[in-house]
């Protein structure tokens, strides 16, 4: 189908892009990369009065270090993020992480900030902002807010954005030397949503975890940081102590029923991934016998 | 507002001038407006990649960006790249390795074949799959084409297949 018609502004600046959403409100809608926006507007999901592209505002482009803090601006795009030295190098992890999101002709186009504002619930970036513990930056008519991942995500295409406020950056702190990280999803062709999937960022002293952070995604509502991470941390892992944490994980996960799988399969492949990221980031094989999927 | 807009951009190296609605995509400009129709369109919202197309050198999805969107863009289509003979070698080995049945998915193909050959110029059969994983063909059950993007690959590199 087509998108239904709709008005169109260019922004000039981001405060321009501001006085915009401020007159328009809910009738308006940024448009960044437009992969997500565009879909759903050709569906008729959407169909906003205004739309308020974003795309010539350069200064929104770009990863950069300063401080000891990694900041990305929200139009940074997904192919940039593959490429760029400075996430290699200093979230290795969102690295990994992009290779997942849909195809090559999306990743072109689609930016982080679309993304996260976009909050789409099996997708790769909101995960990996709870596990990286980013904080997201957004202006407003009130001036700037400085939202952390864990109270940004609000559920199913839901965030703590106010419908005046745009998504301009986020930042990140800098992955530590000795860390190591794990990403893997299940879907059913490469490049589709995820069934399920998970974004973990781990310190590993004297094969202990020192520091595990968990961030599944496509398990409920919105990405979620497990908090029965804990079990494994400061503790020799055994079978029994990865079978306890898979428990408890489980307690946590509220996972949705879809076309794709049926919440008991989304549990089931959640315990799985648990198992061969512990087992992976340990080097320690025999945690993962028995978890297939 | 919802009155056309000015765009000027280039499309196969021509400087194109118009006017459109916000809501019209660039397949559909493509296609209706500069009557090129190699682009196709299938889904209509990016799951297809019939419609794949070059924007500024990168392969996009032209049903998910508006025409309004490529203002000041050079947009290359099928008919660009296979006029200027920059994919010869890709058509013919799609002809000679039965990489086509219908036709309709093969733009895309083409469009995102070379996208892959010129970042990559010896891909493996895994790395060829994974760049068209977000192409669909319905008739040849991908084998050929496949086939058809290694062998040009490898006559590229100066190698035997």
């Amino acid at each position: 189908m087509k998108a239904s018609a709709f008005a169109y502004a260019r922004a000039t600046s981001v405060a321009n892009a501001l006085e915009l959403l401020t007159a328009y409100g809910e009738r308006a809608k940024v448009l960044s990369g437009g992969q997500s926006l565009v879909p759903a507007m050709n569906l008729r999901l959407v169909a906003p009065d205004l739309i308020v592209d974003i795309g010539e505002l350069t200064e929104l482009r770009g990863a950069a270090v300063k401080r000891g803090v990694l900041t990305i601006g929200a139009l940074t795009r997904h192919a940039d993020l593959l490429k760029s030295p400075e996430i290699a190098a200093h979230a290795p992890l969102l690295k990994d992480a992009v290779a997942h999101i849909a195809h090559p002709a999306i990743r072109n186009r689609g930016t982080i900030g679309g993304s996260l504002a976009h909050a789409d619930p099996a997708s790769e970036l909101p995960a990996c902002m709870l596990t990286l513990g980013a904080t997201i930056i957004a202006r407003g008519p009130g001036g700037e807010r400085r939202i952390a991942a864990n109270e940004f995500f609000a559920g199913i295409y839901e965030t703590a954005l106010t419908p005046q406020e745009l998504l301009v950056a986020v930042e990140l702190p800098l992955t530590p030397k000795n860390s190591t990280h794990f990403f893997h999803e299940f879907a059913r062709r490469h490049g589709d949503y995820a069934i399920v999937g998970l974004a973990a960022q781990a310190s590993i002293k004297d094969e202990r975890f020192a520091d595990l952070r968990l961030g599944f995604f496509a398990v409920g509502d919105r990405p979620l940081l497990a908090k029965s991470a804990s079990k494994l941390v400061d503790v020799a892992v055994t079978s029994a102590v990865l079978s306890e944490a898979a428990s408890a994980l489980d307690d946590e996960l509220d996972p949705l029923e879809d076309q794709q799988a049926t919440p008991a399969m989304r549990r089931h492949l959640a315990k799985v991934l648990l198992a061969r990221c512990v087992s992976l980031l340990l080097a320690r094989p025999d945690l993962c016998a028995g978890a297939s999927a | 507002m919802t009155d056309a807009v000015a765009v000027a951009l280039s499309v196969n190296g021509e400087l194109v001038e118009a006017n459109v609605l916000p809501r019209l995509n660039l397949a559909d400009f493509l296609r209706e407006h500069l009557k090129l129709t190699g682009t196709h369109v299938g889904c209509e919202h990016g799951v297809c990649g019939a419609c794949t197309v070059r924007v500024n050198g990168d392969i996009v999805r032209s049903c998910l960006m508006l025409a309004v969107q490529t203002h000041n863009a050079a947009i290359e289509t099928i008919e660009g790249v296979s006029d200027s003979g920059e994919i010869a070698d890709l058509q013919s080995a799609f002809r000679e390795r039965n990489a086509l049945q219908c036709g309709f998915c093969t733009p895309g193909m083409l469009m995102a074949a070379q996208d892959l050959l010129k970042q990559s110029p010896c891909p493996d059969r895994e790395q060829i799959r994974e760049h068209l994983s977000g192409n669909y063909c319905r008739c040849t059950g991908y084998q050929a084409i496949v086939d058809a993007i290694e062998s040009t690959a490898w006559t590229r590199a100066g190698r035997r297949p």
